[in-house]
């Protein structure tokens, strides 16, 4: 269909090894001191004019991380992070507090431009329809810089707005809710996290409020040897509804950049989130140099009966991808879903997954999840459900697809499962395939090359997941994948 | 149209001959027919036709419209023109037969430098052709050849055959599997494409097939040879005799 033709476009436009968004930005960068410590934390909480409770929480977490170890049981490896030679602190200087579009860097705009998205409000006031448009929390390195759509938000009673924006704002919601859902001991990256994140989305749709648009954010790791900790908090109040988009893509670049985010998500009564993800950070290059370390840590929490959270993921970029975007079920009839495609190429190590935690009644949760590998690349999906002793009735069925393209790539799936109700019904279905020589030699005398060939049979083999997403989303991850994939045949 | 001269040829991997000489001309609009026993190499001739790696040509070659085929990598003998009706089609798990359909059709266009078809255009295409071969609308939505009966599948190759437009037609086996109703249905849908711009090449064991598809030409391939020629006839003759004589003939 027409989505697979531009596939194909895409796919041809490309030069080998030539990552599309693998440009740097000249724009020039504040930078705070190198390295984590206590003086760290304060200079960047200072900067971001955080009241003191804040401060107080982020040197919490920092003692805490000072504490703990680096996780080694993930199926992933990569030479040790020196967290004393990154910058905890860039944000664009000429972008302090821009009112309007108009005030914002042109070689900004020109980036997003390059990326396209859809941020110039001519482009909206050219005639898009109000619900059909998309908001951008754009954030540029550490700093959101533009958030368009305030004002019709506004109207909802939708508070859509950077984390900082938020703490000063509406200080009482995020001392509520930040780190409710992800404490900040949680894990080692969620700790760093805590300790030193920069920015990210806050929104609050209050009860009964179904979200006009769907929310998205745009991020782009450009200051070279940032660490980029975003930290994005959504809650959803009783009977609330909102859909999220998260897009990403960085430029090319040797060195290895390490994205350690958090995202948590609250579902009160009868609530309703979907979050959306496509991944593009730069995956390193045909040698397995340089690329982005993902480690995100993402959770939601369905804390209302008959709440519902629904992640849906495409991740194709990064070197290293270590995250597992869960759902505790607390609510009585909650339900959760995880659709995941992650496709990795050349050297990038993938070890993603889900947790679904079942401990309210007739809790009800969904995963499917699509793997490719290519290349030289390895790609595990480790899950975990689990039903808690009063979790009755609690139902899951998961379905694992592998899809190995070469000889030189691997495919591993490593499903946890426990209960502790005898009611629980779980099913786990997996299967892994190669695309056979045979399914290649039929489309090709049917007259596809093989790049055409390959991307129809992917196509075909993540088209359960792809229909989760939003329309646009659906269509750029069909190009991401074949894009991702390009050069994996022959 | 084809020319095959002096084909050898053998599989890749273990270098077991299969063919060993094969002499075959096909003109415009002729069909020819070519039977013979298990093993005696036909759907190795259409294998290599289409350009599949498994096998090695070692020597003769091979003119399509003039042209050197085997220089041609697989799709780009399909864009010139040569279409290959699999004795097993293959599936292709969560693609529709619609989407495969005008997939394969536009790139085809593509690779001859036309445009690719509209939507409404392409549509109408396929709803005529799949008419003709009792293709429901349900059958299109499906994924291709998933969960395909023998002859939902043997229909399906006729209708991308026919889409396709092809201007060599080879038809490997495309009888086997086939009850008597099913067989009319695909043979209707293949005579309809008989036009004197085009030719076929129509692989069988039986001789019922060639009373559906009556060919110009048959042939009998022995142990990798053509050792006899001769018009429609020739098919009944064997469905009497079986193959022994020509076996022992070859030997």
């Amino acid at each position: 269909m027409p989505a697979v033709q531009e596939t194909i476009d895409q796919v041809k436009a490309i030069d080998v090894d030539q990552y599309k968004y693998g440009f740097v930005t000249d724009i020039e960068s504040e930078k705070g001191a190198k390295g984590l410590s206590e003086e760290t934390v304060r200079f960047l909480s200072a900067k971001k004019n955080e009241p003191e409770w804040m401060t107080e929480w982020r040197l919490d977490a920092l003692r805490r991380f000072q504490q703990m170890d680096e996780p080694n049981w993930a199926r992933v490896s990569y030479p040790k992070i020196d967290l004393d030679d990154l910058y905890y602190w860039a944000a664009p200087k000429s972008v302090e507090g821009p009112k309007s579009l108009d005030e914002v860097d042109p070689e900004l705009l020109a980036t997003y431009e390059k990326l396209g998205i859809p941020l110039r409000e001519q482009e909206i006031l050219a005639g898009v329809e109000p619900k059909n448009r998309v908001a951008v929390d754009a954030v540029f390195d550490s700093v959101s810089v533009v958030t368009t759509f305030k004002d019709e938000l506004r109207k909802a009673g939708v508070i859509f707005c950077s984390i900082s924006e938020a703490l000063r704002e509406h200080p009482d919601l995020v001392k509520k809710y930040l780190g409710s859902v992800v404490p900040v001991t949680d894990n080692y990256y969620a700790t760093l996290n805590s300790a030193v994140f920069s920015d990210g989305s806050f929104v609050y749709v209050p009860e009964g409020v179904r979200c006009p648009m769907e929310l998205s954010t745009y991020f782009r790791i450009n200051e070279q040897n940032t660490g980029q900790f975003e930290r994005t908090l959504i809650i959803a109040d009783k009977g609330a509804y909102v859909s999220y988009l998260e897009g990403c893509t960085a430029p090319q670049r040797d060195e290895n950049q390490l994205h350690a985010a958090v995202v948590e998500l609250v579902a009160l009564d009868d609530a309703e989130i979907k979050y959306s993800t496509v991944q593009n950070w730069f995956p390193g290059d045909k040698n397995g140099k340089g690329g982005i370390y993902n480690f995100v840590t993402k959770r939601g929490d369905c804390r209302g009966k008959n709440s519902k959270i629904s992640w849906t993921q495409v991740e194709t970029g990064s070197a290293i991808t270590w995250k597992y975007p869960s759902c505790i079920l607390r609510g009585d009839n909650s339900r959760g879903e995880f659709y995941s495609i992650a496709v990795s190429n050349g050297y990038q190590q993938v070890d993603s997954g889900t947790k679904m935690i079942h401990l309210g009644k007739n809790t009800s949760s969904r995963i499917i999840s699509k793997g490719i590998s290519a290349g030289k690349s390895s790609n595990t999906y480790r899950g975990l459900v689990s039903a808690h002793r009063k979790a009755t009735n609690a139902r899951n069925f998961t379905q694992c697809d592998s899809l190995l393209i070469g000889q030189d790539c691997g495919a591993h799936t490593v499903p946890y499962i426990e209960s502790k109700n005898s009611t629980a019904q779980f099913e786990h279905e997996a299967t892994t395939s190669k695309i056979s020589d045979d399914q290649m030699f039929y489309c090709l005398q049917r007259g596809m090359n093989e790049e055409e060939a390959v991307a129809l049979i992917v196509n075909g083999f993540v088209k359960d997941v792809i229909q989760q997403l939003p329309m646009e989303f659906a269509v750029e991850s069909q190009k991401l994948i074949s894009i991702s994939l390009e050069g994996s045949v022959g | 149209m084809l020319e095959i001269k002096n084909l050898h040829a053998r599989i890749a991997e273990d270098e077991t001959e299969i063919l060993r000489g094969i002499d075959l001309t096909v003109k415009p609009g002729e069909v020819h027919a070519i039977m013979g026993p298990n093993g005696s190499g036909k759907s190795t001739l259409s294998y290599i036709l289409a350009g599949k790696e498994d096998y090695e040509v070692t020597e003769g070659e091979i003119l399509f419209n003039g042209e050197n085929m085997l220089d041609m990598e697989p799709d780009e003998r399909a864009a010139a023109g040569l279409f290959l009706a699999f004795q097993y089609p293959i599936e292709i798990p969560g693609v529709a037969t619609m989407e495969f359909l005008k997939t394969a059709m536009n790139a085809q266009r593509k690779a001859r430098g036309e445009d690719a078809l509209s939507i409404p255009d392409f549509m109408k295409r396929v709803k005529e052709a799949a008419a003709h071969l009792n293709v429901s609308m349900d059958m299109l939505k499906r994924p291709l050849n998933v969960g395909f009966s023998g002859g939902e599948k043997k229909r399906a190759e006729i209708l991308q055959m026919s889409l396709l437009e092809p201007k060599l037609c080879v038809l490997d086996e495309t009888d086997s599997g086939l009850d008597i109703d099913a067989l009319r249905v695909v043979s209707d849908g293949v005579n309809k494409l008989r036009s004197p711009n085009r030719a076929m090449i129509v692989i069988t064991h039986y001789q019922r097939l060639l009373d559906h598809i009556v060919p110009d030409v048959v042939h009998v391939l022995s142990k990798g040879k053509i050792v006899k020629t001769g018009d429609k006839d020739l098919a009944l003759e064997l469905e009497k005799n079986g193959y022994a004589d020509f076996i022992d003939a070859a030997a």
